[in-house]
């Protein structure tokens, strides 16, 4: 099987890397990148653990080929934070509790984040239909709801 | 003179805030390493080849062409996990269930694994072994697997408790029984009896990260492993002995876990990991698949439950009366008992009966989920205490409080209760607002009570003092709900520092003694415990010091708030030495700071719980809605009080799920239909309200704090609180879970149709 | 395995034509990966359609609207046009998994996978749109009922592509709506749907109407009896009573794990009636 070279952004950076043609970009992410801030928790697409942002689109990167990462921009966990500041939702989770184990936050904060930039104001049942895409097991969501709510008050004023 | 832990009333300064988790952090970045997020220099990737069949017998594995295939560089059958249990039935269901033996016990079930220099090569061989099976008639469902008829898993199996021994071989591996009083008498007395029914559907813990390690055995006997786990000692502990290596060889590190609810206190893949590695000489890095974690690692019993409670018109209850079947999947364990130890706990009983039997089936081999096998019990129970107040004509919250529990009273499965928690969430539950709130049509709203007993156990944990004064907690059970951060603020409330100055960290196996798992909501109680005993070792050490920088007797030295203080007028001019300032100093005054403790903390409290939640029902489809959920919950001493509502809102939610939607589902053929998030239906955001919370605080007696175990009670009323809101809102009587809308529509179609 | 991103319909057509062993077709992958990942398919060509001109993109023409095979859902309901002429349509499209699926999954792909119980599928046979299909023979245009055959299997021949979805101008006084049973809120496979487009009159009256059910047989079916029985109606009580009977009756459900065969008749039935009240509602206010 022969490898596809491919040129991509991840979180600014140019990348360069070589996939087999039906690896996962979440396999690529976490394997050949050691980005390993997003998770599989299911490889199916069903529990929103691999979430990246592709081209400004919110995806699951299990459900996403390394090759067809080529020419695009991928936005992950690890880019969220700008230098030592958190993103004030990566805050707002921590203060209000939003995680217990933490395996499903790095796919929540970037779901918020692109259900923020796409609805600066959503209402509770739109966060939670909007955050539907994810699992968690631990903590009922209560406090990721009131985590984002509150970080979306935040953003609006800043 | 030995660490005292009764409970002493203070106040507190630390315990009771709420700061932010120390491994916050790291979770919100990415950075926080889980048991896939760990690679070592040269490893394989190790992969399992499992049963397709429910139930078959192994007559031959031939592995010689996936050995020939080019990447491959170890193959591993039961033959390299020789049986060394000693006749130890346990381990050995352990091993048999890590890699299946004479027979395949359920579709999943191991029976060889391959480790290669990648995930295809190792997918590929999988494929290249070739396996004889004769397939076997088998037996998923727990009423049919007690029937005489049906096919036995173990030829080896006659039920124990029952006298005389059977003659037969069954799949009941064993009757227990508890209760006091003459049941039969009670039932006399009574003017209103209910007695019912009721199934519960196997469910699984669910945590979003599937089972993750590495290992690397060392031909010199030595051993490393990371792993995701709720007890590095333990998982230690069965490796060692599963594989023949000495014990303080093997060196367990516990990654971060991506949840467990009690699935991660079971050994699954690890010593296949183990062993793989020891066979090819480098490092194997074994990850389940979703698939996997459903077919293979351990999900909760699916229960049979018969209840019979009886009242007389005043609203007391005469006797109670429950037979509980659960399923254990194909090797014994205790879940039935503990059902039948549960299922009437939370009453003030003179006549009460309670029996289980333990049943094998061709399913995977159960493992603790969560208050194991309190859920299933509480919602047959709650269920028919509910009925049998409507019956009489009372409240249920007015019912439950006259039947409650209380302090000297003598508990269903045997001890006599000290200070509890169930009258008291009961009180909080009938003045809550929630009991108030206007209902809509086809809505109702139910409630529930809850028990589970908390366990303690063996732990040990080292506090060191830095030189700056800084302290750090070294901890050996498993971080699964923010523990780090309650255990820091325990070591600074009791040294009398800010907890920002504490550092607590789970340490290795190699790092600290052994340490029970996480499990039983023994985590924060009973290292807190250490902790506490820790840190007053530390003082005294501390104590010394200034004592000795002061050249006074260490018995005029006290403790208050960090400081050193020489006690009484003749010192009065020495100013207190904060612990900065012995810190410092520690060099010059006898080397480091220190302070441990190794113990078996005993007198977890129990602890109780109501819940009420409010569910529309659209008798059109069957479909449920959840309105409005609260839980009201004894937690001794809230150290964290966000973590434990968290706890109390995490607990809910599974048991909501596991009322509404979530289910194993077998074919005829015996195997599982649905091993995936897609159709395994745990609760999404959109599917819950926010979920209420109320603390209460009835001090444990057995602790300094009073603090109780507080992660799994929360899971044990809502099946009922939920069957009794479907059943206020739908006018029918729910006995089936999950209350699916096919299963809710039908019994809403047959009481229609009369 | 191969991957190849061809630039033009010419070129995809010739790779697949070309290919002797197993092809596949990308765009969105939502379902093409998860059976890569189950081991249930190991294609030996991927054709990844995205780089094709013209197949990412929502066209409005004089005709109606030609949606790209390669468009994923979440774009149908961010095109207001769209929206506005086929709701039924985009609400049924942006059922289909989690926004995360929404990002990538297409309504071509839907439709080619061919699960009975496809969300977008009863919304568009009920709103009678066609796929346009490229093949080595050129092209094609059949109603998107003709495409899949059973359960994983489609009429398109070997080398063919669907590039786009046709939808025509909507007329006054019409609208489709789309309704589907699932367990939870979200996340889930339609245990049953129902998709319903009618266009009534000046007076309120029903002239013409296609209702389309979902996981309730082999493939997506159209009830022509459910249709009848609305057209000449202005969508009262018992009309609406008669076509959740007529719905129910149609019904050739399975018993599986999502769903009963009685519960798949019965909320059929009311799916249908939900989905035609919601749409005689829209129709009157256009």
């Amino acid at each position: 099987m022969a490898g596809v070279a491919v040129s991509t952004t991840i979180n600014g950076d140019d990348v360069e890397f070589l996939c087999q043609p039906d690896e996962t970009l979440l396999d690529v992410l976490r394997d050949r990148l050691g980005l390993t801030g997003a998770k599989e928790g299911c490889g199916t697409g069903d529990c929103g653990a691999c979430s990246i942002i592709l081209d400004d689109r919110l995806v699951c990167s299990c459900l996403v080929l390394g090759a067809e990462a080529q020419g695009r921009r991928v936005e992950t966990i690890e880019g969220m934070a700008q230098g030592d500041k958190l993103h004030p939702l990566q805050q707002k989770f921590l203060e209000h509790a939003a995680l217990q184990c933490g395996i499903c936050t790095p796919g929540f904060l970037i779901a918020a984040k692109d259900l923020l930039a796409k609805n600066p104001d959503p209402t509770e049942e739109e966060i939670r239909f909007g955050l539907a895409g994810n699992l968690c097991r631990c903590t009922g969501y209560d406090k990721i709801v009131r985590a984002v709510q509150d970080a979306a008050s935040v953003m609006k004023g800043a | 003179m030995g660490f005292d832990p009764r409970y002493l009333e203070r106040n507190f300064t630390s315990v009771g805030t709420r700061p932010i988790r120390p491994d916050g952090l790291d979770k919100v970045t990415g950075r926080a390493r889980y048991g896939a997020d760990f690679n070592m220099a040269g490893q394989l990737v190790g992969a399992i080849l499992r049963s397709p069949h429910a139930h078959a017998k192994i007559r031959n594995i031939d592995t010689s062409k996936a050995e020939k295939l080019a990447g491959v560089k170890a193959v591993i059958t039961s033959a390299d996990l020789p049986d060394l249990t000693d006749g130890n039935s346990e381990m050995y269901a352990i091993l048999d269930n890590c890699m299946a033996r004479e027979k395949a016990l359920y579709d999943g079930h191991a029976v060889a694994a391959v480790a290669a220099v990648d995930a295809r090569t190792a997918r590929k061989a999988l494929k290249l072994i070739e396996i004889d099976y004769e397939v076997l008639p088998h037996v998923t469902d727990v009423d049919e697997a007690m029937k005489p008829t049906a096919p036995v898993l173990h030829e080896t199996v006659f039920t124990e408790g029952v006298e005389p021994k059977p003659g037969k071989p069954s799949n009941v591996a064993k009757r227990t029984q508890y209760g006091h009083g003459d049941i039969e008498a009670g039932f006399g007395q009574a003017d209103f009896i209910v007695e019912r029914s009721f199934k519960t559907e196997q469910t699984h813990q669910g945590y979003i990260e599937p089972h993750a390690c590495v290992a690397n055995a060392n031909s010199d006997g030595t051993a490393e492993l990371w792993v995701c786990t709720q007890g590095h000692f333990v998982y230690r502990q069965h490796c060692a002995e599963l594989l023949g290596m000495e014990v303080s060889k093997l060196r367990v590190t516990s990654s971060e876990i991506g949840g467990g609810f009690g699935g991660k206190t079971h050994v699954w893949a690890e010593p296949v990991a183990l062993a793989l590695s020891r066979k090819a000489g480098r490092p194997v890095k074994l990850v389940m698949t979703r698939d996997e974690v459903f077919r293979a690692s351990g999900p909760t019993s699916a229960t049979s439950i018969d209840v019979k409670i009886g009242a007389r018109k005043d609203g007391t209850i005469t006797a109670a009366s429950a037979t509980l079947r659960y399923s254990c999947g194909p090797y014994y364990g205790m879940w039935a008992e503990l059902g039948a130890m549960t299922a009437f706990a939370c009453y003030n009983l003179e006549n009460v009966e309670t029996v289980g039997y333990e049943v094998l089936v061709n399913r995977p081999k159960v493992a603790a989920y969560r208050a194991p096998s309190a859920p299933m019990a509480a919602f047959a129970v709650e269920s028919a205490v509910d009925e049998l107040a409507k019956s009489i004509g009372m409240d249920p919250v007015d019912f439950r409080i006259k039947n409650a529990a209380r302090e000297g009273t003598r508990s269903s499965y045997g001890p006599v209760y000290g200070p509890i928690g169930i009258g008291p969430t009961l009180e909080a539950a009938r003045n809550h607002p929630h009991m108030q709130a206007p209902l809509g049509k086809n809505q109702g709203r139910g409630m529930a009570c809850g028990f589970w007993f908390n366990f303690g156990g063996q732990t040990c944990t080292d506090l060191n003092v830095g030189t700056d004064g800084s302290v750090s907690l070294a901890v050996g059970t498993m971080d699964v709900g923010g523990s780090r951060a309650s255990l820091s603020m325990v070591a600074a409330e009791e040294l009398g520092i800010a907890y920002e100055h504490v550092k607590a960290v789970v340490a290795d196996t190699s790092s600290l003694g052994y340490n029970d798992m996480t499990d039983g909501s023994r985590g924060t109680f009973s290292t807190s415990l250490a902790t506490i005993s820790a840190a007053r070792n530390a003082i005294k050490v501390l104590r010394e010091r200034a004592a000795q920088t002061w050249d006074i007797p260490v018995d005029d030295v006290a403790w208050e708030k960090g400081h050193a203080v020489a006690k009484g007028e003749k010192y009065g001019n020495l100013p207190a030495l904060s612990l900065k300032e012995i810190a410092a100093g520690a060099g010059n005054t006898g080397g480091p700071i220190a302070g441990h403790s190794e113990l078996v903390a005993d007198g977890a409290g129990v602890s109780f719980a109501t819940h009420i939640c409010d569910i529309e029902v659209d008798p059109e489809t069957g479909a449920t809605r959840v309105l409005r959920y609260t839980v009201l919950q004894d937690a001794g001493k809230a150290v964290h009080p966000t973590y434990v509502e968290g706890q109390y809102q995490g607990g809910a939610a599974q048991g909501i799920g596991w009322a509404l939607n979530e289910e194993y589902i077998y074919g005829k053929d015996g195997r599982l239909q649905n091993a995936g998030f897609l159709d395994y239906r745990i609760p999404v955001c959109s599917d819950l309200p926010m979920i209420d919370t109320q603390i209460l605080e009835i001090p444990n007696p057995n602790h300094p704090y009073g603090v109780r175990g507080v992660g799994e009670t929360s899971i044990v009323p809502p099946l009922a609180a939920i069957a009794n809101a479907v059943s206020n809102a739908a006018g029918v009587r729910m006995t089936h879970i999950p209350m699916s809308p096919p299963r809710i529509l039908a019994t809403i179609k047959a009481e229609q149709a009369g | 395995m191969r991957y190849e991103r061809p630039h033009s319909m010419e070129e995809a057509v010739g790779l697949l034509t070309g290919s002797t062993g197993t092809t596949a077709i990308l765009a969105g992958g939502s379902d093409l990966l998860v059976r890569m990942k189950g081991g249930f398919t190991e294609p030996d060509l991927i054709v990844d359609i995205k780089s094709i001109d013209g197949l990412c993109d929502i066209r409005q023409t004089a005709e109606g609207f030609s949606i790209g095979a390669a468009v994923p859902c979440a774009l149908l309901g961010e095109n207001e046009a769209l929206k506005r002429e086929w709701p039924g349509v985009v609400e049924a499209a942006n059922l289909i998994g989690s926004k995360q699926v929404q990002g990538r999954c297409t309504i071509v792909g839907n439709l080619c996978n061919a699960s009975p119980a496809a969300d977008s599928v009863p919304a568009l046979v009920a709103a009678g749109a066609r796929a346009s299909i490229v093949g080595p023979a050129g092209r094609r245009t059949i109603a998107v009922e003709a495409v899949p055959t059973a359960p994983g299997k489609t009429s398109l021949a070997k080398g063919e592509i669907i590039d786009a979805i046709l939808l025509d101008k909507r007329p006054a006084r019409s609208a489709d709506a789309y309704l589907r049973f699932i367990p939870r809120t979200e996340m889930d496979i339609a245990v049953v749907s129902a998709g319903v487009c009618l266009t009534i009159d000046a007076s309120g009256t029903v002239t013409s109407a296609r209702v389309a059910l979902g996981a309730v047989a082999p493939t997506v079916i159209l009830v022509e009896e459910a249709a009848r029985i609305l057209v000449g109606t202005k969508a009262d009580a018992a009309t609406l009573q008669k076509l959740e009977e007529a719905c129910s009756a149609a019904s050739r459900p399975i018993d599986d794990k999502r769903g009963t065969v009685a519960f798949r008749k019965q909320v059929a039935g009311v799916m249908a009636r939900r989905a035609a009240t919601i749409a005689y509602a829209r129709a009157g206010d256009r």
